[in-house]
């Protein structure tokens, strides 16, 4: 009801924009008044957030088309692409054979030639079979043509654990894709971010990997009438602070930010103040606000939900121990997944993946509470 | 010419059993696009019919072209103009054109060798001796606006659809004059100009590259409402990357979506050290065409007119909107894989049968015998082709290698990309980030 009220208002001229502005002003009035009554805010799953922006960026520039395996009459395998075919038609939602090295490679030579494509992969480990094309023809040529033929590509999907689809369905490749130089690498954690990041990196000149997370897609997120705009954008390589504090500074992303929050809630409870941050861009990292942080809380715990060898944390704490070194009072903590291929067992599972309590145990630890030792697996 | 394709018969209908291999569920409801994009129309499910009933006319219309297997091309066509005589395959200019072209690869490759002994180029270099005709046989025929994909065996293929001897050799000594400033090397040319949508150096990568632009130029047309694009692109590759599977995967794509696009295998026999027949089970490449339901043709890749004659009919078939063609280009290197290579495997004999059959011997004597050039006339350019290739040596070697600055250009479209540094501002606005010293 919010958009349309904005819309009427933006048709109305100058005069309608001031009481556009008044509306969003009185709206967010209304949606802190009324926190937690959720008729109040408007509330988005992220699958919807993300079937939004596609639609929108489909509508606003034709250059922009969907392919991948089920997008299109499956109504994509997570439903992300619903609607879309139907309105934009078979030639911009494009229903690919079981091929990710052949549609990837088309993906981004129509990338070179002109088009902007949004390359979905069922899931981000299926990418494997196309990495020649995110690594040596998207994330490299750029560089190599010397600036001729730049590549404004989205690869989009699913990445990391879901539940119980074992090791070949539940890696987490931030860390791969954060090595490239030449990709850029986002990772939505709500609704807003999805909306956000989603835009910036249809309309972004450079190649995009953008690594949803499955069991997000169903979450449920207050947005406001900003992040609802068309023209709402987030700056790539920006974080944001989920929550302040002034003890330990957390950093997650994806579905570990929500861990994370809980885990402050958690820490709240026993006096400790948990500021966390949810990275939003895996590269370019937001050394910027990361180093800030630390420097306020003097302490850092990492979550991530892929490996602890060469991981996104262990880049995170380099930065920290490059630039803020000083600032420490404790030895920076790693949260991540096990060092084992994906277990199948549900019991191993849980071991395998970052819990809350593992990083409550941890901002203690770094705090210099004590804690009884993480019980042996 | 268009006797190459028709005199054959089709050999493959994969609208018969269209509709078979996929019944819609019993309460899916059907509907229809206007538009025959990509070939899939008509088989949404929320109209009134069930999709096979729609779909089955459209893929029953598609599967009844003739799919063509040729081994042999005629050799003598009727004339093209006027001017040339009435049994000749070429006019002067034309025959000509290809002859200039043909001495600048080869020419320009022999140069190479030798800078690259002297130290001037460096890392791999892969030269495209012997393999003329086919390079110039297809993109002497192209327009500005079509794409060349090529392959790490690249400078040739640039060098034919009209990028300077100087900004190419310029690339291979790592100039910042070279087409990519120096940043790409020999095998990765590229340029947005020409339409040369890069020198890839992975077996089988360009393939989809070239599937995604001739993909585009169908898109443009149909949904961009572009209605003069009707560019096409060509993808050059080699005989071992036939066996990769990425060739596969887009001879099935862009026969599905008819896309324009001519797949032209350079047959050289050879992939480094693994002969053809070696490594493939049918060596008969052009057979796979067919296959995937696009003509397949084989020709005699040391044949510059032979491969102009099929190269007109597949372009000409691309650019109509009739589909793919898959070329088979029979030929052979002079040189080894690469200049690092010892060459040591290949049969003398057979190097001496195709070195008996050098393309630019057999224009040279065609255009002779036919008089449609004197001799004073061939060599006036062989001496002007000497000068350019002298001249983009010195120019080559007087430019100046790329500067320190050059390092971290070019990595994005958008050198944000580089994040924000601990000051708070983007890396890319601190002055010291363009001299190349800040830390990144």
């Amino acid at each position: 009801m919010l958009s349309i009220l904005r819309r009427r208002a933006a048709a109305g001229g100058s005069d309608a924009v001031l009481l556009s502005e008044r509306l969003r002003k009185s709206c967010a009035a209304a949606m802190m008044r009324f926190q937690g009554y959720t008729t109040a805010a408007k509330e988005m799953t992220v699958r919807e957030a993300l079937n939004s922006v596609l639609d929108e960026e489909m509508s606003a520039d034709p250059r922009v088309f969907l392919m991948g395996e089920e997008v299109g009459e499956y109504q994509g395998a997570y439903k992300v692409s619903k609607g879309l075919l139907q309105k934009f038609g078979p030639e911009r939602v494009v229903d690919t054979p079981i091929t990710e090295a052949g549609f990837t490679g088309i993906g981004v030579g129509a990338a070179y030639y002109g088009l902007r494509p949004v390359v979905e992969f069922m899931t981000f480990n299926f990418a494997m079979q196309a990495i020649d094309h995110i690594i040596n023809s998207a994330a490299k040529t750029n560089y190599m043509s010397a600036g001729n033929i730049s590549v404004p590509i989205v690869f989009r999907g699913p990445n990391g654990a879901a539940a119980g689809v074992g090791a070949q369905h539940s890696h987490c490749y931030a860390a791969w894709y954060g090595s490239c130089p030449g990709l850029k690498v986002l990772v939505p954690y709500s609704s807003e971010d999805a909306r956000g990041l989603l835009k910036a990196a249809i309309r972004d000149p450079d190649p995009v990997v953008f690594l949803e997370n499955e069991l997000m897609y169903g979450e449920r997120f207050p947005v406001s009438a900003e992040a609802l705009d068309s023209s709402f954008c987030l700056p790539i390589g920006k974080a944001k602070i989920e929550r302040e504090g002034k003890d330990v500074t957390i950093t997650a992303f994806s579905k570990m930010v929500g861990l994370s929050l809980e885990a402050a809630e958690i820490l709240a409870k026993e006096g400790i103040s948990a500021e966390v941050i949810n990275l939003r861009s895996i590269r370019p990292l937001d050394r910027s606000t990361i180093n800030a942080s630390v420097r306020k809380t003097n302490r850092l715990v990492t979550v991530e939900e892929g490996f602890p060898q060469h991981g996104v944390g262990a880049e995170i704490g380099m930065s920290i121990v490059e630039d803020s070194f000083g600032y420490l009072d404790a030895p920076i903590e790693r949260i991540t997944g096990a060092d084992v291929p994906m277990p199948y067992a549900a019991n191993l599972e849980r071991m395998a993946l970052p819990q809350i309590e593992d990083i409550v145990r941890a901002a203690k630890r770094v705090c210099y509470r004590s804690v009884p030792m993480a019980a042996t697996a | 010419m268009s006797a190459a394709f028709s005199s054959v018969r089709a050999v493959c209908h994969p609208g018969s059993f269209a509709g078979e291999k996929r019944g819609p569920p019993a309460t899916a409801a059907s509907g229809k696009f206007a538009s025959g994009f990509l070939g899939s129309s008509g088989k949404v499910w929320f109209g009134a019919l069930p999709a096979y009933v729609r779909a089955a006319p459209s893929a029953r219309r598609r599967g009844s072209f003739s799919v063509v297997a040729v081994s042999d091309v005629v050799k003598e066509k009727k004339p093209k103009r006027s001017s040339s005589p009435p049994d000749l395959l070429v006019t002067k200019e034309e025959g000509l054109e290809l002859y200039e072209d043909m001495v600048l690869g080869r020419t320009f490759e022999d140069m190479c060798a030798q800078m690259y002994y002297r130290g001037k180029m460096f890392g791999f270099v892969h030269l495209y001796n012997g393999q003329e005709a086919v390079s110039t046989g297809f993109i002497k025929l192209l327009k500005q606006e079509d794409c060349v994909v090529s392959t790490y065996r690249d400078h040739v293929h640039a060098l034919s659809k009209g990028v300077s001897s100087r900004a190419v050799m310029s690339e291979l000594f790592g100039k910042t004059t070279g087409c990519c400033r120096g940043q790409g090397g020999s095998m990765h040319m590229f340029s947005k100009e020409h339409n040369l949508l890069g020198g890839f150096a992975f077996i089988g990568e360009g393939i989809p590259i070239a599937t995604g632009a001739a993909f585009t130029s169908k898109y443009r047309r149909e949904v961009l409402k572009e209605a003069d694009c009707d560019h096409v692109t060509v993808a050059f590759f080699g005989d071992g990357t036939c066996n990769n599977g990425q060739f596969y995967e887009c001879l099935n794509m862009a026969a599905l979506w008819k896309l324009p696009i001519v797949f032209v295998v350079e047959n050289n026999l050879w992939a480094i050290g693994m002969s053809h027949l070696r490594a493939t089970s049918d060596p008969q490449i052009w057979k796979k065409g067919p296959a995937f339901g696009m003509p397949g043709v084989h020709v005699d890749g040391m044949d510059v007119l032979k491969v102009r004659e099929v190269a007109k009919e597949a372009i000409g078939r691309a650019r109509r909107g009739e589909g793919p063609t898959l070329v088979e280009c029979e030929t052979y290197r002079f040189r080894g894989h690469s200049l690092a290579d010892p060459d040591e495997l290949r049969d003398p004999a057979e190097k001496a049968h195709y070195a008996a059959r050098d393309p630019i011997v057999a224009l040279k004597k065609y255009i002779r015998e036919n008089n449609l050039a004197s001799e004073a006339e061939l060599k006036a350019i062989d001496k002007k082709i000497d000068e350019v290739i002298e001249d983009a040596v010195e120019f080559a070697d007087a430019s100046p290698p790329p500067s320190r600055s050059q390092l971290l250009e070019n990595v994005f479209a958008d050198p944000k990309g580089f994040g924000i540094g601990p000051d708070g501002r983007y890396r890319c606005e601190d002055p010291k980030f363009t001299e190349g010293t800040a830390h990144v």
